[in-house]
């Protein structure tokens, strides 16, 4: 084929463009849909139950990820300060995973556990009041939105068509599950189970 | 991972490679036929802008013939192409433990010397409360400040007052078990607001002395002493709080502490055993220790 005739159809040189993209992908991302080790829950992962997913959607929705990644890369200096390093199956129910790509404050992949519940609380309503220098923003609508039951149960359903093992128990007690529990408790929730599967030293 | 996509990998990369080359040698070679060169000088663009397939330079041919060798050589030596682990046997867990078993021989010995030590000999060495202090600022600093001087509900560790005892024993078993504080919510017992504010001037003026004529006397008597004891003395063991000095936990105000009797407080210290190991806890132990001597 001559390259003029390349050059002067646009439709045939963007599907030409397509095809060499698209073996990277082939060759990178395909064969991790195929592997165990991405697509097995590590020992102890189970599908976020509700009030933790309720928590998980307002960390995404704040943007917690632009400042905190939750990885924790296999280098001693991260594992001394943060704990056992992260494996892919870990995330196999975090839709999307909040790995994050920039750590202004610290990593948060086992955060879980580390402080009390009553530390998260005064940390997110006003971060400063707890470490003076932080630059961390407050988050103080947290305390009075009250998480919507009905909006869980229809997140779990439509995780379940995604693969995860909801029971049909657990999405019928969803609601019941996040009855009068504000973003505030839900987003501790969630933390306070962050990476706790991986046990430490 | 099968097998059957390690070769999957394997044959897509090098193919991608050996495709990389033929691209280059094809648009690179020599054009000899008359054909060939008035194909070559055939791209005319708005009447008299001419573009010819001239050979690339020499040294941008060589950069991209260097990229694939160098391309070559790493697949060869590192594991990249799933189905062949590469000679150099490298791998990034295998990177990691050695990291881990290099850090492990230098510094093992030193705690290990450090573990043996009681806390009272650990104050007085340097290197010693260099690592406390280094630890403190990673494992406590959130919640006890980088000065440790605490926040409301997060212990001050510099002064003489402790809640749970300050023998290094037991900054030791805090620091490893962690601690749960349960100051119930005591509203229905006391009664109504007024019993609640005549209960919270009680508390307030128990560093001066019990007020045994104050209605909220014998409502001490019976809902606190049980943790605090019977002159707001507090209990380590349960890490009730004295009552009878001028620290406050969580502060000293009327809505402070009507929050505190009405709706309880469950000061939480975590346990930091699977954080720290025993013998890191026992250094951070004497650190905290000497901010207090």
């Amino acid at each position: 084929m001559k390259h003029e005739t390349i050059e002067k159809n646009v439709n045939l040189m963007a599907i030409l463009i397509v095809v060499v993209i698209s073996i990277g992908g082939l060759v990178e991302i395909v064969p991790l849909m195929a592997s165990s080790d991405a697509n097995e829950p590590y020992p102890g992962i189970e599908p976020y139950p509700p009030v933790e997913l309720a928590g998980r959607d307002v960390y995404v929705r704040e943007g917690c990820y632009v400042c905190h990644s939750q990885q924790i890369r296999p280098f001693r200096s991260e594992t001394e300060r943060y704990g056992p390093y992260s494996v892919a199956g870990e995330f196999v129910y975090d839709r999307p995973f909040q790995f994050g790509s920039k750590r202004t404050g610290p990593d948060l992949a086992r955060v879980g556990g580390r402080y009390s519940d009553d530390w998260h609380r005064l940390h997110l309503l006003r971060p400063q009041d707890l470490v003076p220098d932080s630059n961390m923003p407050a988050f103080p609508w947290l305390a009075d939105a009250v998480v919507d039951g009905e909006l869980v149960e229809r997140k779990m359903r439509a995780l379940r068509t995604l693969g995860d093992p909801y029971t049909d128990e657990q999405i019928a007690g969803a609601a019941a599950a996040v009855e009068g529990v504000t973003e505030l408790d839900a987003l501790v929730a969630y933390l306070q189970n962050l990476g706790t599967a991986r046990a430490a030293r | 991972m099968s097998e059957a996509w390690g070769w999957y990998v394997l044959i897509l990369t090098i193919l991608s490679m050996l495709a990389c080359f033929w691209l280059i040698a094809y648009s690179n070679r020599q054009r000899n036929s008359p054909e060939e060169i008035a194909e070559s000088e055939s791209h005319v663009w708005d009447e008299d802008v001419r573009e010819l397939n001239n050979p690339l330079p020499m040294w941008w041919l060589w950069l991209f013939i260097g990229t694939l060798i160098w391309a070559a050589g790493y697949l060869i030596y590192y594991p990249g192409l799933l189905a062949f682990d590469g000679v150099g046997g490298w791998s990034q867990e295998k990177q990691y433990e050695e990291e881990m078993a290099a850090a492990e021989a230098r510094f093992a010995p030193i705690f290990e010397r450090y573990a043996s030590m009681p806390v009272e000999e650990l104050v007085a060495d340097e290197q010693a409360m260099g690592i406390g202090r280094s630890l403190f600022g990673n494992y406590c600093a959130q919640c006890h400040g980088s000065t440790a001087q605490g926040a409301p509900g997060f212990p001050n560790l510099t002064d003489d007052e402790w809640l749970w005892g300050g023998e290094p024993a037991q900054i030791e078993q805090s620091i490893l078990q962690g601690r749960s504080g349960i100051m119930p919510a005591l509203g229905p017992s006391l009664g109504g607001d007024e019993q609640v504010a005549a209960m919270v001037d009680y508390v307030q003026s128990l560093q001066d002395g019990q007020d045994t004529a104050s209605p909220a006397h014998s409502k001490y008597m019976m809902l606190c002493i049980a943790c605090h004891g019977p002159e707001g003395k507090g209990n380590p063991v349960l890490g009730a709080p004295n009552l009878a000095n001028d620290q406050w936990l969580y502060g000293s105000s009327d809505d402070v502490i009507t929050r505190t009797l009405m709706q309880g407080r469950n000061g939480v210290m975590p346990a930091h055993k699977d954080l720290l190991g025993t013998d890191r806890a026992h250094i951070l132990a004497a650190y905290v220790y000497s901010l207090s001597q």
